[in-house]
C-alpha cells in the first residue's frame, strides 16, 4: 500500500548516487525484499515507472530478489526457513523464535552509465 | 589500460585500501555501485533525529497503531484523564482528513497537532518532525502519536518513537495478529480494546487472540481494557509509566 512512497524514497537515493558518480543514466537497480517487509513486489514494480518517469532512472531495469524468511529457535537453537508467516519452530514447536532474515528491503546495488569518455576515478 | 592505476585491466575494477574503496573504470564502462542500504534510509535517518530530539527533552513517544475504529482516540481520552497530574501529555493525530480527533483531545485540555495525510496511508518521520516543531517540547514528558488507522503500512515507517502499541478491538477477528503479522510483531505491547463488548460478542475469544499473537511474536505482552468502563486501565497506565524515559533512568 505504500509502495509508491517507497519508490519515491528509492529515487531520492538513486539520484544521490548518480550525482556522486556523475552518471548520465542508471542502467539497473537491484533490490532485496523479504516477505515481512510489508511490500508487494508486483506493486513496487508497477509503481516504479510512475515515479522514475523523466528522471535518470526512467530506463533502468528494476531487478528484485525475493529472499526467504528464516528463524532461529531460542529453545532448540535450530534454524529453519519459514513456511508462510509461521514463526513457530518446525522442529520443536516453540514460539520463541528469532527472525534471522525476511524483513529486509534494501537497495543492494546500482549499475550506472557515465558521462566521461576518459577514465574516471571514484572514491566512496 | 586503466589510466588510474596503470594496470592492464580491460574492465572496471575495484581497488581496496585501508581506508577507502576506489572504483576504477575505463571509458564509458558501466559501473556497479554496491549500496546495501535500506529503502527507508531517508525516513530512518529522520526518525533517528526525531528520537534524539525527544530524548533531549526527556519525552517518551508512544506510537499507537490499529485498524480504523478500534478505539485509539477513546483510549487516549481516558488515558489523559487517568494520567492527569502524573504526566504532561501531548498528542500527534494522524488521519487522512479532518481535525476531529485533535479536537477531541484538545477538549481534554491537552495540546494536539493534527496531521492530515491526504491520501497517504501512514505517518512518516518527516511529518512527525514538522509536528514536533509546533509543540512546546519543554511542556511535555509523554507524547502519543496516533497513527493512521491501518494495519499494514504504519508498521514499516519508524517515526522516532520509543514504543509501539498495537490495538486489537473485540469487534475485529481474534486471529488478526496472524493475518497482519508485521504490525503485531512491531508492537511492544498489544491492547485488546473495547473489552466491555465481550459480554455481547460471542465470536471474539481473548484466549484465541492471545494464542494468535503468541504464534507470531512469542512473548509480546497483551492487556485487555475498556475505555468506556475503565476496566484494565490500571495495568495500562502502569505499563506506560514504567515505559517512560524518566522512569527507566531512575531504575
Amino acid at each position: 500500500m505504500h509502495e509508491l512512497a517507497l519508490c519515491r524514497g528509492l529515487l531520492q537515493q538513486l539520484n544521490q548516487i548518480a550525482d556522486e558518480h556523475q552518471a548520465s543514466a542508471i542502467k539497473s537497480i537491484h533490490l532485496k525484499i523479504g516477505p515481512l517487509a510489508g511490500i508487494e513486489i508486483e506493486l513496487l514494480k508497477r509503481s516504479f515507472p510512475l515515479v522514475a518517469h523523466g528522471t535518470d532512472a526512467q530506463d533502468a531495469a528494476l531487478e528484485i530478489t525475493a529472499i526467504p524468511a528464516t528463524v532461529q529457535c531460542q529453545e532448540c537453537d535450530k534454524k529453519s526457513e519459514m513456511e508462510g508467516i509461521q514463526f513457530i519452530c518446525p522442529h520443536c514447536g516453540s514460539t520463541a523464535t528469532m527472525l534471522l532474515s525476511g524483513d529486509e528491503m534494501t537497495l543492494e546495488s546500482v549499475v550506472l552509465e557515465q558521462h566521461e569518455v576518459k577514465a574516471t576515478h571514484h572514491v566512496h | 589500460m586503466c589510466t588510474d592505476c596503470g594496470c592492464t585491466a580491460q574492465k572496471e575494477h575495484t581497488v581496496h585500501s585501508r581506508d577507502n574503496t576506489q572504483v576504477h573504470t575505463l571509458a564509458n564502462e558501466p559501473i556497479v555501485i554496491d549500496v546495501h542500504q535500506s529503502l527507508l534510509f531517508e525516513n530512518d535517518k529522520q526518525a533517528t533525529r526525531n528520537r534524539e530530539q525527544l530524548i533531549q527533552h526527556n519525552i517518551t513517544a508512544i506510537n499507537l497503531m490499529s485498524s480504523p475504529g478500534s478505539g485509539k482516540t477513546a483510549l487516549l481520552e481516558r488515558t489523559i484523564d487517568e494520567l492527569a497530574g502524573k504526566h504532561r501529555i501531548a498528542v500527534i493525530e494522524g488521519d487522512l482528513e479532518t481535525e476531529n480527533d485533535a479536537r477531541r483531545i484538545r477538549a481534554k485540555g491537552v495540546d494536539a497537532i493534527q496531521i492530515t495525510t491526504g491520501s497517504a496511508c501512514h505517518l512518516d518521520a518527516l511529518m512527525i518532525a514538522n509536528a514536533l516543531q509546533q509543540l512546546d517540547l519543554k511542556k511535555i514528558d509523554l507524547l502519543f502519536i496516533e497513527n493512521v488507522g491501518n494495519l499494514v503500512c504504519p508498521a514499516s515507517f519508524d517515526l522516532g518513537q520509543h514504543h509501539n502499541v498495537t490495538l486489537l478491538s473485540t469487534t475485529e477477528g481474534d486471529d488478526k495478529p496472524e493475518k497482519y503479522p508485521v504490525i503485531f510483531r512491531a508492537a511492544d505491547l498489544v491492547l485488546i480494546s473495547k473489552s466491555d463488548l465481550l459480554a455481547v460478542l460471542d465470536d471474539f475469544d481473548p484466549r484465541r487472540a492471545r494464542q494468535s499473537l503468541a504464534s507470531i511474536t512469542g512473548n509480546t505482552p497483551l492487556l485487555q481494557l475498556s475505555a468506556k468502563t475503565g476496566d484494565g486501565f490500571d495495568q495500562w497506565t502502569e505499563w506506560l509509566h514504567n515505559s517512560t524515559l524518566t522512569h527507566q533512568q531512575v531504575k
